[in-house]
């Protein structure tokens, strides 16, 4: 090819030598500052190979002489953000929570900690969107066993639920009507009968009425004579349409013979107070929370002695 | 494989350093033209950012205003959200076809007059004029020894050169922030560091391009001089050697010896003295040509001088001089310039920015858009009904804050309330702030009967309360477990 090398007569450069149906190629120099750009990021590649993290090993790369990694990246990153937000943190700390509604900012900033915070801690069992399943609380709906305001949700959350060590948490136990022999299988079914008719599912029935007077005898220290539940000790109301652990036959069955016994962990000795005040802001504004009794009605003592009860 | 030796060997030429252009100073119509199209961007371009616009309390009152930080671009009576991108889309999209309908009309007039690239270098080739002298006096202190009169002379040069490359940076920051407001803030050492940083790069490639760089970003790192290049034809203008009447150069005096055998060019140079580019018009059309027309003045100067008829060199179609070649009149003008071509890309030119100017006439100021909420799908309640929820989004984009009146449609027994509300006062309407020029979020539950079809489709309405006529609708959905349990 490179025979045909001529020098091109109107340019006066040189071709490459390449032919193809007349058309030819001609060599024109590069311009310099090209050639020094090219070298200038060659230097600059051994720049950056000494500095950063560049050449791979066995087990990880070389360190680099900034010591730069995006493990460090991530965790300053992390670190900043979190002197950004400690402002709110302490003044969620130091609001009280029956006034955290009066000052919406405050109250979207938490809701938005305690969305994350949520993701972090609460997903495992009450998952993603927080609809819960099976024996695991839906805390979109708006049925609570423990009350559904700002202040019964941090308190649930602080002190969690069925702790055997710790006195303060909300507790609560059915007894084992089945297993512990209180009552026999075909009392229990009565008994299923007239719950269903409570909550509308089934029509009146001699079972049912069977179950009506069994209820009257076992179920209303708890549930009351209404069966609309207590919150006080956390028994559910049995008339509404939606139910921890359901209201088909064998759920109901299953609950009256051996009893339930869900526990959540309690946040309070694991978690800031900060991060837990945002939690409970995030559950209650997910559709499903109460409103406060008015604050006007609180004398400012009990305020403080509920506050002082609340700490973990 | 190249032998390392070929980089290193200076008889093989594989790189070459830049020729320095030194053009002589030259006057004459076009060059005059050049000094007003100057003039005219330079002053566009400095000045743009000061115009004020007011925009009543709640919106910057500055003209022309790219608002990065809250992704707002305003231009005079128009105010471009990020979901009306596609404006500037249709703008640049405009943009290019005026360049090529331009270059398809009358060639590289882009290149020669209002470049930026052509401006600022024409700035700083008059800077280096003023300071180091002309054309010859710049070779002679090019080939001087250092001493102190070449180190003052080019220590004032570049400082004079970095001064205007750093009020370039500094000018172009005012177009992304409140321009008095950014100058304070800069010079006080309050403005973010991306104003700084920003001014910092443009200085830095001003003074590298305009300085130094000049003809060498035309010829190798611009893409336009190729592109339009293929968009010419031989009806666009360009600037033309008329060979036929210039060749064989000779001298006055030649000429004047052997009357008959030389053509009207005396080879005086004066047409490469004056080049920009240092090109040579004389080889032809050529990538190098930005059309600046500096030729054109120099040589009628000549010709002028030495009785000639001037336009040895002048603008014309390759179609004219060919005409002209054969002894022929030019074709009209006005044929030239309206032919389908250009008439093609004057047409859609126009269509798209008459249909931008109607879409921008007749936009809504009011918008909603709703969506279901996946994780839950639904809710059941303790009373039997069901509750979804929807992240609602309200776009107020009027520059005013309005009360805006959320509505549903159809949904039997549906009652809807939203985060800032509750179940007791729902209803079928709920009426939020909405802020001035902003978005505004709302979670809205709509709860409805327990039964009734898994997924059952409706509406959320929107209206602004001061004016019934400003409504935007979103169709959307509820949703419902089967029947039973």
């Amino acid at each position: 090819m490179s025979e045909k090398k001529r020098i091109d007569e109107p340019t006066g450069t040189e071709t490459v030598g390449h032919e193809w149906d007349g058309i030819e190629e001609l060599d024109t120099p590069m311009p310099r500052w090209w050639l020094l750009t090219l070298y200038a990021t060659i230097i600059w590649a051994i720049g950056y190979v000494i500095v950063y993290p560049a050449i791979p090993l066995l087990n990880s790369a070389t360190e680099g002489v900034f010591g730069w990694s995006s493990r460090g990246d991530y965790a300053m990153q992390v670190a900043e953000r979190q002197k950004e937000l400690e402002p709110i943190r302490q003044a969620l700390v130091s609001t009280d929570i029956r006034k955290l509604n009066g000052s919406p900012e405050l109250m979207q900033q938490a809701v938005e900690g305690g969305r994350s915070a949520f993701k972090v801690h609460c997903v495992q069992c009450h998952g993603s969107g927080a609809a819960g399943s099976k024996g695991y609380p839906n805390l979109n709906d708006d049925d609570w066993l423990w009350g559904g305001d700002l202040e019964a949700i941090e308190y649930t959350l602080i002190h969690g639920i069925r702790n055997p060590d710790h006195d303060k948490t909300r507790f609560s136990q059915m007894p084992a009507f089945g297993r512990d022999g209180i009552l026999q299988s075909n009392e229990i079914q009565d008994l299923v009968s007239y719950v269903r008719l409570l909550s509308g599912r089934e029509k009146q029935s001699t079972a049912a009425r069977r179950g009506a007077a069994l209820f009257e005898a076992n179920c209303t220290v708890c549930h009351g004579p209404d069966a609309k539940g207590n919150r006080e000790l956390g028994a559910p109301n049995l008339t509404d349409a939606i139910s921890l652990y359901g209201l088909d036959r064998a759920a109901l069955t299953e609950t009256i013979t051996n009893a339930r016994y869900g526990v959540m962990p309690r946040w309070g000795q694991r978690l800031d107070p900060a991060t837990i005040r945002m939690l409970a802001a995030y559950v209650h504004s997910l559709g499903g929370g109460e409103t406060l009794p008015a604050l006007e009605d609180i004398q400012e003592d009990t305020l403080d002695q509920v506050a002082t009860n609340d700490q973990p | 494989m190249t032998n390392p030796k070929d980089i290193l060997d200076p008889q093989l030429k594989l790189y070459e350093s830049r020729k320095n252009v030194y053009p002589k100073a030259v006057d004459g119509k076009f060059r005059r033209l050049k000094w007003v199209i100057m003039a005219i961007t330079l002053a566009i371009y400095y000045i743009t950012p000061w115009i004020r616009w007011d925009r009543g309390p709640y919106a910057p009152n500055q003209a022309v205003l790219v608002d990065l930080a809250n992704r707002r671009f305003y231009m005079f009576g128009i105010e471009i959200w990020p979901h009306e991108f596609y404006y500037v889309a249709g703008m640049l999209v405009m943009a290019g076809i005026g360049l090529f309908l331009v270059t398809s009309a009358v060639g590289r007039a882009w290149c020669g007059y209002s470049c930026p690239q052509t401006v600022w270098t024409d700035l700083f080739q008059h800077v280096e004029r003023y300071i180091d002298g002309d054309r010859n006096a710049q070779f002679r202190l090019q080939d001087a020894p250092w001493g102190p009169k070449k180190i003052g002379k080019r220590a004032l040069k570049w400082s004079v050169w970095l001064f205007i490359a750093f009020w370039t940076g500094g000018a172009w920051i005012m177009y992304f922030a409140d321009a008095p407001t950014l100058v304070v803030d800069f010079w006080s050492g309050n403005a973010a560091f991306v104003a700084y940083a920003t001014v910092g790069v443009l200085t830095l490639t001003t003074f590298i391009f305009g300085g130094f760089m000049r003809e060498q970003v035309c010829i190798y790192m611009c893409p336009w001089p190729r592109i339009q290049t293929a968009m010419m034809d031989e009806k666009s203008l360009t600037v033309t050697y008329k060979d036929w009447r210039g060749e064989p150069r000779g001298s006055v005096k030649k000429a004047e010896a052997q009357p008959g055998s030389f053509g009207d060019c005396i080879d005086c140079n004066q047409c490469v003295a004056v080049c920009p580019t240092g090109i040579d018009i004389r080889e032809g059309p050529q990538i190098g040509c930005i059309t600046c027309a500096l030729c054109i003045d120099a040589c009628d100067k000549v010709m002028e001088q030495v009785g000639r008829p001037r336009g040895l060199i002048d603008y014309a179609t390759l179609e004219d001089a060919d005409l002209e070649k054969a002894g022929q009149p030019h074709n009209p003008i006005l044929k030239t310039l309206f032919r389908p071509r250009t008439i093609v890309y004057t047409a859609i030119w126009g269509a798209i920015g008459l249909a931008m100017l109607f879409a921008l006439g007749n936009r809504t100021r009011i918008d909603i858009s709703a969506n279901h909420d996946r994780n839950p799908v639904y809710v059941q309640l303790a009373d039997g009904h069901v509750r979804n929820s929807y992240t609602v989004n309200l776009r107020n984009m009027e520059n005013r804050p309005r009360d805006m009146i959320v509505g549903m449609t159809a949904l039997e027994g549906g009652v809807m309330w939203s985060n800032a509300g509750s179940r007791d006062g729902a209803g079928q309407t709920l009426v939020t702030k909405v802020p001035a020029d902003s978005v505004a979020r709302l979670r809205v539950y709509v709860a409805a009967p327990g039964v009734g079809p898994t997924r059952e489709d409706f509406a959320l309405t929107v209206t602004a309360s001061d004016d019934p006529e400003a409504k935007d609708v979103d169709e959307i959905f509820f949703e419902r477990p089967e029947t039973g349990e």
